[in-house]
């Protein structure tokens, strides 16, 4: 299909019989080529012929795609069978479809991010939803707002600040172990048992399901305290369900990813620098945190953040193990807490008012596209971060 | 008589000592937590197999409550596969081979957006959008293709059932499988590339001949990490599928996945009753699970990291 325009194509755009008659004029390199507006024409004729039919069925843009889709890579195919050979018309057929497998890899994308943004700015703009959060909100106040157009009332204070002091804890836990885990990879193991077991469960360890890891941070906490209360006499009525269970599930779903990622910033460390450092008679610690780590730290502040934009948006273990409730806890070690996610979530399953849920679903979805923003926001921190603070790669 | 080169500094060794065993220890930890998940799982799981008041050990009333959870998960897992694999393929194609070089980078970017918007509201996009969209097409289905099994029983008239989980899924685990594929096609040798296309190959040719002999392996295994990932989802499912009965028919109401099972019962499960072992053991199952498809998978890429740049 792409091929360079030459003379005679552009003064004869006529069709193929005209094309065929010239032959003897034109070089034998640019004889088996179909004119460069075809694709564009069959196109044009596939969106034109999809939308007659996807009208015939009664119009909607889901049937009108796959028309156009269909004829388009069917008519494509038979126009380079007929007019070059077998073996173009091939090529073509799979070019077109790796275009569709994009096409349709970029749908569901705008689909969400659309059904997000369209109800969830307006539930932003609802006065004091970051300022306040659900307490005293009640099936009442929802359900004026809806039949008597009241504002929505309620917020995600809460939430954002469980999910803020949990995914701080979390990171608290994990970066200390992911981070000398990596060091240890790096600089101390010479390709021992445990360092190859090590790297094998890490790689492991990224696909365990977030729900199992909720699931074992409430087991373990519940052990901790009856162990505990068993030693002291306190806290015997106490429940795990607490703030730093989550920070501990979350903590088991960042190590993996923070390990490979500074593995792999501290690998591209130059040899040289290490060698330097060595030869002025620095010790293997001093050099590993006074040389590699200041060399490494773009990288290691970029994975640690992308691990951070991971966690954050987790829901099923932090509703395992933290619970929700409706206002806001500032103590990670005493009481329920809600999380952004687990808000959400909440909000749609189980609506403040079952039978008016409009206003529930419109905090959901604001509160989701907060998230959203959070999220896409951290990723792009990172990007930026290990793009900016990179180490220079020349100007030795 | 020692000069000072040669007299040990004592401050120094005891700081290489500490440093170098917390490095240890961070790595044992590592080891240890993941062998502390399957130690307290299996403790905590111990009452859904064993409950004195009912005369000892009840495996077959646990086997009867699982299985049809295991069977409603690789279902699930098995529709996202079989519709994300291909297009995740296609996509880093396009990335790797037929998007225009200065762009291929940012259409990257735009692929890893997917995996950046959270599960929940991948949830919520499929209860609110999606299914509500595809009553029509299990209607269609429903009245054209009823003699199938799959496509027998009331259609839902909500639109919550797990072929609509499955769309959901495999929307999610797409990235992951495009990303490892595109980063291994992109390293297939050059040279093999261009003798092919010398040769007079078409582009599809090429790739046929030489890119996919050369990615085969991470092919697999990136599309099995994405069943891992596709297999332990949790919240998605929870939103989108209404759970019942486990039944053939992908497009009513009913079946539901482990993950799903899980979070949906966990909060309202009292501590210590058998109800919340039954939880932890179907989560252990489920563990299990992921722990061999990932393992396989990982496998996989070791035996081929030579060539390969999917690890």
């Amino acid at each position: 299909m792409t091929q360079t325009p030459t003379p005679t194509s552009v003064q004869s755009p006529a069709g193929p019989p005209q094309i065929s008659e010239r032959t003897s004029r034109r070089s034998s390199l640019t004889q088996n080529v179909l004119p460069s507006w075809l694709w564009m024409a069959l196109l044009g004729a596939a969106v034109v012929l999809g939308a007659a039919l996807s009208a015939l069925l009664g119009f909607n843009l889901a049937t009108w795609f796959i028309f156009t889709a269909v004829i388009y890579v069917v008519s494509s195919y038979i126009v380079t069978r007929t007019r070059v050979n077998k073996r173009r018309a091939t090529d073509a057929l799979w070019m077109n479809l790796i275009y569709l497998a994009f096409a349709l890899a970029i749908l569901p994308l705008i689909s969400v991010i659309w059904s997000v943004a369209s109800v969830g700015i307006q539930g932003l703009m609802a006065p004091g939803f970051l300022a306040s959060d659900m307490q005293g909100v009640t099936g009442l106040t929802d359900q004026s707002s809806q039949t008597e157009g009241a504002p929505v009332l309620g917020g995600i204070r809460h939430a954002m600040i469980g999910s803020l002091l949990i995914t701080i804890a979390a990171t608290v836990i994990s970066v200390p172990i992911g981070l000398m885990t990596s060091i240890y990879l790096v600089e101390y193991s010479r390709g021992g048992p445990l360092s190859r077991a090590i790297t094998f469960f890490v790689d492991v360890m990224t696909g365990i399901p977030s729900i199992v890891a909720g699931l074992f941070a409430g087991a373990a906490m519940a052990w901790f305290l009856s162990v505990f209360s068993g030693v002291t006499g306190l806290l015997s009525t106490q429940r795990s369900t607490l703030g730093i269970t989550a920070a501990i599930a979350l903590a088991v779903l960042m190590v993996p990813v923070v390990v490979r990622t500074t593995e792999e910033i501290l690998r591209v460390v130059p040899n040289e620098l290490r060698e330097a450092s060595y030869a002025l008679g620095v010790r293997k610690w001093r050099t590993i945190l006074k040389v590699v780590l200041p060399t490494a730290i773009s990288g290691i502040a970029s994975g640690v953040t992308l691990a951070i934009a991971r966690v954050i948006g987790e829901t099923a273990p932090i509703l395992v193990t933290a619970g929700f409730v409706v206002n806001t806890n500032w103590n990670l070690f005493q009481g329920w807490m809600t999380a952004l996610p687990v808000y959400i979530f909440r909000q749609f399953q189980n609506p403040t008012s079952p039978n008016f849920s409009d206003p529930s679903e419109q905090r959901a979805w604001a509160a989701a596209l907060v998230l959203i923003l959070i999220v896409m926001g951290l990723n792009l921190f990172a990007r930026l971060i290990a793009t900016l603070f990179a180490p220079k790669q020349t100007g030795r | 008589m020692s000069s000072s080169l040669t007299q040990s500094d004592k401050r120094g060794v005891a700081g290489d000592r500490v440093f170098s065993a917390l490095t240890v220890t961070a790595g044992v930890i590592i080891l240890l937590t993941l062998t502390f998940v399957v130690l307290f799982l299996a403790a905590n799981s111990r009452g859904a197999v064993y409950q004195e008041d009912q005369g000892g050990w009840i495996v077959g009333a646990f086997f009867d409550y699982a299985y049809p959870l295991v069977i409603g998960t690789l279902i699930a897992s098995l529709i996202a596969l079989l519709l994300a694999a291909p297009v995740a393929v296609g996509v880093a194609l396009y990335i790797s081979h037929y998007a225009p070089p200065r762009w291929s980078k940012s259409i990257g970017y735009v692929i890893d957006l997917l995996a950046a918007i959270p599960s929940v509201v991948y949830g919520a996009w499929g209860m609110s959008f999606l299914g509500p969209e595809l009553i029509p097409v299990y209607n269609w289905l429903h009245e054209n293709l009823g003699f199938i099994p799959f496509f027998a029983g009331d259609p839902s008239q909500t639109g919550r059932t797990i072929f609509t989980a499955g769309i959901v899924l495999g929307v999610m685990i797409l990235p992951i499988i495009t990303s490892v594929c595109r980063e291994i096609f992109i390293q297939t040798p050059k040279l093999h590339e261009e003798a092919a296309l010398a040769l007079g190959a078409t582009r599809w040719e090429m790739i046929k001949m030489s890119v996919f002999p050369f990615a085969r392996a991470g092919i697999i295994s990136g599309i099995m990490l994405g069943l891992g990932r596709a297999l332990g989802e949790t919240m998605a499912v929870a939103l989108v599928l209404s759970p019942g009965m486990l039944t053939a028919s992908l497009i009513s109401n009913g079946n539901s996945t482990i993950p799903a099972e899980i979070a949906l019962g966990f909060p309202e499960a009292p501590p210590g009753s058998e109800r919340q072992a039954q939880l932890i053991a179907i989560g252990l199952v489920l563990f299990v699970i992921t722990l061999l498809v990932n393992m396989t998978a990982r496998w996989i890429v070791n035996r081929h990291k030579e060539f390969s740049g999917a690890n």
